[in-house]
């Protein structure tokens, strides 16, 4: 055998064997926040494997929902033109609030146009109970899935169109651009429109500023909980009253 | 015996090319940031930049440079022509088409996903179908350097291969199993996302998969500068070589253990058992072994030369160095911070200490210092070296070389430095806004503005490196001199069959990648929980 071999070979698994034996043994157990049931527990802790929660142990609050709806971008199929005149029909009775096309003048959101995905979220969001509301929420009691997926396409397919809303159009607050990084705040622009935009959120431009407030308040409160890992609740929290105000003027005032 | 030398002054300027592209964008980020400037606005302006950034500095350049070093060591080590000249061509065609197909949806902002990707973002497929093309170009380099090597040794059954070509060809290996990482997660998890055939993704096992690449690719980036230290070092400044065999030694060694230490990058990650970071923590710090021999060998190579030229006493010899010498200045530069950057590198590779810097300026502060400085200030060493020879004009302008090395020097230390302590005050990376106003963080606005003179000192620096080979090029014609690499002190008449060929460490490195990857990835792809939806990035409304 050659010498090079045999020496190369066995300080590797010497060097190998003597880190695993400290990483997988040794470190678990003189860990004193790791209660390990034995040397298996630890080398299977020490290796990533998952331990299953004890069946007893309840998370969360008993009877908080939260929202089950998994935004990826194949969830919704591409809407064809029957969904969209089913969809337009069951719109029939949205138009008191959300307006013959979907623009509001009720301080209510504005519907034409928006993304599919974030319209078909909320309204799965109603359903379930992850979001109360006393108008909305008997209205969804008795859409089915394919209703859902209707209204969606029906609304989405509509064109934006800029409602009427007084104000100035100034330049953006610095809460929209910017954020604020030490309340670990990212901008509503990268998510929300004007800089970008990501699954599942709602095209804000051009709501009403009174309900974007509410909704702003409600997150900040806790009212409202259907956001997933609680993304618009920690940015909420951390903004203040002023902030909150220019955030919904801006997006109210733009076209 | 240089002959293909369109080919290599192809992939040289390639690359330095890339480098002006890339440098300039490097700096206005730092500058874009820094409190000298009012917030662009728009960050995803910012993350296009780091993106084009990264990608061209990461994969294009020192790829290309690696290369085209490789093809002229073939034909000066090996004495012989390069065999496969069409291949060659073929490989810098593919990384040529495959840098622009890559930055051009990076440019037009629809992947500003960073270079290392950062799945579940996911960009325009072409992002990612031109990074493919790059590392396919490369692989081909590979290839070309293993079917050199072995065509040599059959001609010449049981003679050392020179020690240029071994450590090259050390080195093209690594490259080839340490890119494997980074294919499988593009192939199998990024491309077919991007392309809309998935929409979730294991997030967590594609961050695993480019561990495997992301710490070996900077040893890859280290060793064209480690031929350099070994190959050129001694012979220019008028030394010999102080052992043939701590040479080859160093790069088996390198071979080993840069590859399976990736997981250290992922220490806050909690898909990977502390276990097998505590084990991947252990193997990074035996690079060490590598680093050191190479320190020392290199010193003792320097030393000789010193005395050689009459230096006397324990440390008087460093007076009788050839100072103006444009390489021994590099060498001296690259190796302290080399060494400031490897004492950096200490913290990031302990699991404890790690936590303190992660994901703060402290991490790109330090590659900078190890790849901006220690590494490329040796590839404008290795230029100015085979320049001449390249273009048959000599480079006469011997104090713009120096202004240009002590400017890089300069220029890398002002950025870095500063760069590593904002760090350590916990300014967190890959943010495209600080907000300095804020009383928290209104200390670390002088250490910034310092960086960007740093960036611009780099700036002044590689407009004048590009100017010396331009300047270069347009000197009147000299005679041809052959090129040649260092002597060792004892050159070697026979070596070990260890160490003439590649079985027994491309054999450790593949156990050692089993050992240390095979688990955490066979758990993470046999689970069927683990994926989350793909974020579209540059999605339009």
């Amino acid at each position: 055998m050659n010498r090079w071999f045999t020496t190369a070979v066995a300080v590797t698994v010497l060097v190998a064997a003597t880190s695993i034996i400290i990483g997988f043994a040794w470190l678990p157990f003189t860990q004193s926040d790791s209660p390990f049931r034995g040397v298996w527990d630890a080398i299977c802790g020490a290796a990533g494997l998952i331990r299953n929660r004890p069946v007893t142990e309840v998370v969360g609050h008993p009877g908080y929902k939260n929202s089950s709806v998994i935004v990826s971008p194949g969830m919704l199929p591409a809407s064809t033109a029957d969904s969209i005149g089913r969809g337009a029909t069951l719109a029939q009775q949205c138009t008191m609030c959300h307006g013959v096309r979907g623009l509001s003048n009720a301080n209510t959101p504005n519907l034409a146009g928006q993304y599919a995905p974030a319209l078909y979220k909320q309204l799965q969001d109603y359903k379930s109970g992850a979001r109360t509301n006393a108008a909305m929420s008997p209205r969804v009691t008795n859409l089915g899935e394919q209703d859902m997926r209707d209204l969606v396409a029906y609304y989405s397919y509509l064109p934006r169109l800029p409602p009427y809303h007084p104000g100035t159009t100034g330049s953006a607050p610095k809460i929209v651009m910017n954020g604020a990084p030490m309340r670990n705040i990212p901008p509503c622009a990268t998510c929300h429109g004007t800089v970008g935009y990501k699954l599942g959120t709602e095209w804000l431009e051009g709501e009403s500023a009174v309900y974007l407030r509410t909704q702003l308040e409600a997150f900040a409160s806790g009212e409202r909980h259907n956001d997933i890992s609680e993304q618009m609740r920690n940015v909420a929290r951390g903004m203040t009253p002023a902030e909150m105000e220019e955030a919904a003027h801006y997006y109210a005032s733009q076209p | 015996m240089l002959q293909s030398k369109r080919l290599i002054l192809a992939h040289f300027w390639l690359a330095f090319g890339s480098l002006a592209l890339a440098l300039p964008l490097g700096a206005w980020q730092m500058w874009a940031r820094s409190p000298l400037h009012p917030w662009v606005g728009d960050p995803d302006l910012y993350y296009r930049s780091v993106t084009a950034h990264g990608t061209t500095l990461g994969y294009v350049f020192p790829t290309l440079v690696a290369m085209g070093f490789g093809y002229a060591i073939t034909e000066v080590a090996l004495q012989r022509p390069l065999i496969g000249l069409k291949w060659a061509w073929a490989g810098w065609l593919l990384i040529a088409v495959g840098a622009v197909t890559a930055l051009t949806p990076v440019s037009m902002g629809l992947a500003s996903v960073l270079y290392t990707f950062y799945p579940p973002m996911i960009g325009n497929p072409f992002y990612y179908i031109g990074v493919v093309l790059v590392v396919v170009g490369s692989w081909i380099w590979v290839g070309l350097m293993v079917v050199n090597v072995y065509a040599w040794k059959r001609a010449h059954p049981g003679a050392p291969v020179p020690l240029p070509m071994y450590v090259n060809v050390a080195g093209s290996l690594l490259w080839g199993w340490t890119a494997v990482g980074a294919a499988l997660e593009l192939l199998f998890q990024i491309v077919p996302a991007s392309l809309g055939v998935m929409h979730t993704i294991d997030a967590g096992l594609a961050r695993v998969f480019f561990s495997w690449t992301l710490h070996a690719i900077v040893y890859f980036w280290l060793i064209p500068t480690y031929i350099a230290y070994y190959t050129i070092v001694p012979r220019a400044i008028g030394g010999r070589l102080f052992s043939d065999s701590m040479a080859r030694l160093s790069f088996a060694l390198f071979l080993v253990v840069a590859m399976p230490i990736g997981v250290h990058h992922l220490f806050s990650d909690p898909q990977v058992g502390a276990g097998f970071k505590f084990v991947h923590s252990v193997f990074t710090a035996l690079v060490a072994v590598p680093t050191l021999l190479t320190v020392f060998t290199i010193t003792a190579s320097v030393e000789i030369a010193a005395r050689l030229r009459g230096g006397r006493g324990a440390l008087g010899w460093l007076k009788a160095l050839p100072w103006r010498n444009p390489m021994m200045l590099a060498v001296a530069f690259s190796f302290v911070m080399l060494g400031f950057g490897g004492a950096g590198g200490l913290i990031n590779m302990s699991y404890q200490l790690n936590q303190s810097i992660h994901n703060t300026q402290w991490v790109t502060g330090h590659f900078h210092l190890i790849f901006a400085g220690a590494i490329v200030i040796m590839y404008f060493a290795i230029a100015y070296d085979l320049w001449p020879h390249l273009t048959g004009r000599s480079l006469a302008d011997m104090g713009l070389i120096r202004a240009q090395l002590w400017t890089w020097f300069v220029g890398v230390t002002v950025l870095t430095f500063p760069w590593h302590w904002v760090g350590i005050l916990g300014m967190p990376r890959r943010m495209a806004f600080y907000d300095y106003t804020d009383p928290a963080i209104a200390p670390q606005a002088l250490s910034v503005d310092a960086s960007v003179v740093g960036a611009v000192i780099l700036l002044v620096s590689a407009a004048l490196f590009i100017v010396v080979l331009i300047r270069g090029h347009l000197a009147p014609r000299t005679a041809e001199q052959e090129y040649r690499f260092s002597v060792a002190v004892h050159p070697p008449k026979t070596v070990p069959v260890a160490l003439n060929g590649y079985g027994l460490w491309v054999g450790l490195m593949l156990l050692l990648t089993a050992i240390n990857y095979g688990f955490p990835i066979a758990h993470l792809m046999s689970r069927q929980d683990t994926s989350v939806p793909v974020i579209h990035i540059g999605a339009t409304r």
